[in-house]
């Protein structure tokens, strides 16, 4: 029989094996962030929210292009993703026994997991190729792409949890069983579908990859979804491997907006769920 | 159209001929997986009468309450066999609409199951919203009528916007009642409305159920023996999923010809 001291020493050992894996992990995270927070803070300025990006070399400039491109792109997005996402997560939920269920788990399953570059691609294909030109349109569509499959996932999974006997009281009542499911369980599931939709905004706002071939990119600044667009990560990546000290101050600076977006949503997300 | 019940070769049932039967099953099983939960039961609900449907707990009488309107639709487990005749058309024929007959037959659950994202008000109005009526006084009206109906409107008249999850759960039942009336019904299921009732609101809802009967069939579970001899016309005895005896109330509790019967209803069992 092994000493209970022995077994103190090899507990301790474990807890210090723990401890510093998760040290390990959570360093780069802490210095990308602290390294990204100190650069960027320090760039921001009233000019990066006001003016266009300047030619290269120049001093100055901002991302007012960039900042309305990312916040016009996301939100196409998810209007576009919104409807199809919700649909699926109800087609999965509430009806068990639709025969194409299988198919659509599966391609929900494969477009979660496939790359977002993947994704840009297929809109790429479908709108760029169609339309003849790079568009904020084509980046909308790569966006979608991305929040589709997390809409319907979170949509699912919450309609799950709402109590199976609203849809037995509504039906007893002589509503169409389509009826119940929008007027009455996707109501009480409000919260977390909403969650869902931030939460899959905050992810396809961070994406560069997908948009390089889509909204391309735009140095003025447009409204019009059907012109190339620029995009916070997709002028963050310009800049970051551009050869000037300038820019990349302003890619920090780029990097730092983003962040906040991104926590503003998430916060946003918790905010919604708030006491649950 | 109703269609006369041709009695089932029970002599002795000397029925009032004008007597009209307004839904009748035949042979309904219910299986839930690979166990029956209602067994080979054929009776008669007669219109605008009570009938009371008793039995111990687990005896069947709300997986029957179920097949007569089709809710066990949903339930992927269960399955029903045999007919259940709506002024002599099987609900469950092929064509038929579930979402009709329930329009046709309301019901009340067991356990008070209001929709809580809705308002006490929203509740009562829901089923009637939903179908694409808009009229606000058409539907303050219902509200009023259904709420009064089921005892409750003295006290929610002044918070009729509340959360409906705000009510107890007494209360939340007579809400329960009351939005299965404001669709006004041709039958009313009710499974067990007033085992969490205080013994006032269950007078008002026994009052409700022998005023209701002028146009409304009304069929109802409870444990309550004393309730059924009130409020019911008929009586079917229900034990292990099979219904064991139907009659008048009056004589089945009286004379009960089965002895199963007489030993349940003399407290002996169950
Ligand atoms: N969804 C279900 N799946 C499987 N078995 C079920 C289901 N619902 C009921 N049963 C079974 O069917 C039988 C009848 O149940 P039911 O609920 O109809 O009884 P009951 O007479 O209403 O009882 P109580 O008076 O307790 O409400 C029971 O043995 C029960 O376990
Ligand atoms: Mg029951």
């Amino acid at each position: 029989m092994r000493s209970l001291q022995a077994r103190y020493t090899r507990d301790r050992l474990i807890l210090i094996v723990v401890i510093a894996g998760t040290i390990l992990a959570a360093l780069p995270l802490t210095l990308v962030l602290g390294y990204a927070l100190v650069n960027g803070f320090s760039s921001l300025n009233w000019d990066f929210f006001t003016k266009g990006p300047k030619p290269p070399g120049e001093l100055g400039g901002g991302m007012a292009p960039a900042i309305v491109g990312t916040l016009i792109i996301t939100g196409t997005g998810l209007l576009i993703a919104t409807p199809f996402g919700i649909a699926a997560g109800i087609l999965l939920a509430e009806y068990p026994e639709n025969k194409l269920n299988p198919t659509l788990r599966l391609l929900s399953d494969t477009l979660n997991g496939m790359p977002a570059v993947l994704k840009g691609l297929l809109a790429y294909v479908l709108v760029v190729k169609a339309q003849g030109s790079f568009s904020g349109l084509s980046g909308a569509v790569a966006m979608a792409f991305i929040m589709v499959p997390i809409i319907a996932k979170t949509t699912e999974s919450v309609l799950k949890l709402v109590p199976w006997n609203i849809r037995e009281a509504g039906l007893a009542l002589g509503l169409p069983r389509w009826r119940v499911i929008l007027s009455l369980v996707l109501p009480a599931a409000r919260a977390g579908v909403v969650t869902g939709l931030l939460l899959a905004t905050a992810r396809a706002a961070g994406e560069a990859a997908p948009l390089i071939f889509t909204a391309f990119g735009n140095s003025l600044l447009t409204y019009n979804l059907l012109q190339p667009m620029d995009t916070l990560p997709l002028r963050l990546y310009a800049y970051a491997i551009s050869p000037y000290e300038d820019w990349h101050r302003q890619a920090w600076a780029a990097a730092v907006v983003l962040l906040g977006l991104i926590v503003l949503t998430s916060l946003l997300a918790r905010w919604v769920t708030r006491g649950r | 159209m109703m269609r006369e019940f041709k009695p089932m070769a029970s002599s002795e049932m000397t029925l009032d001929p004008s007597l009209k039967t307004r839904i009748e099953t035949r042979h309904v099983t219910v299986i839930y997986g690979q166990k029956a939960g209602v067994k080979d039961v054929t009776m008669p609900i007669y219109a605008n009468k009570v009938t009371a449907l008793i039995g111990p707990s687990g005896c069947g009488k709300t997986t029957f309450l179920r097949s007569l309107n089709r809710m066990h639709d949903l339930t992927p487990s269960a399955r029903v066999t045999g007919e259940v005749l709506l002024d002599g058309i099987n609900v469950y024929a092929a064509g038929v609409d579930p979402v009709e007959v329930r329009r046709k037959i309301g019901m009340v659950f067991q356990k008070p199951n209001p929709f809580p994202t809705l308002s006490i008000y929203g509740n009562v109005v829901a089923g009637l919203r939903l179908v694409g009526i808009r009229k606000k006084s058409l539907l303050d009206e219902a509200a009023e009528r259904a709420l009064r109906q089921a005892a409750l409107w003295d006290e929610v008249k002044d918070r009729l916007h509340a959360p409906s999850m705000s009510l107890s759960g007494g209360q939340q039942q007579r809400l329960c009642i009351a939005r299965a009336l404001a669709v006004e019904p041709e039958v009313l299921l009710m499974d067990e409305p007033t085992s969490a009732l205080d013994p006032i609101s269950t007078q008002s809802i026994e009052d409700l159920l022998t005023e209701l009967k002028n146009h409304v069939t009304i069929v109802i579970v409870t444990h309550n023996m004393q309730q059924a001899g009130r409020v019911s016309d008929f009586t079917g005895y229900f034990l292990n999923g099979e219904m064991v005896e139907f009659g008048p109330t009056s004589l089945l509790f009286t004379t009960p010809k089965d002895k199963r019967t007489e030993a349940y209803i003399t407290g002996r069992f169950g």
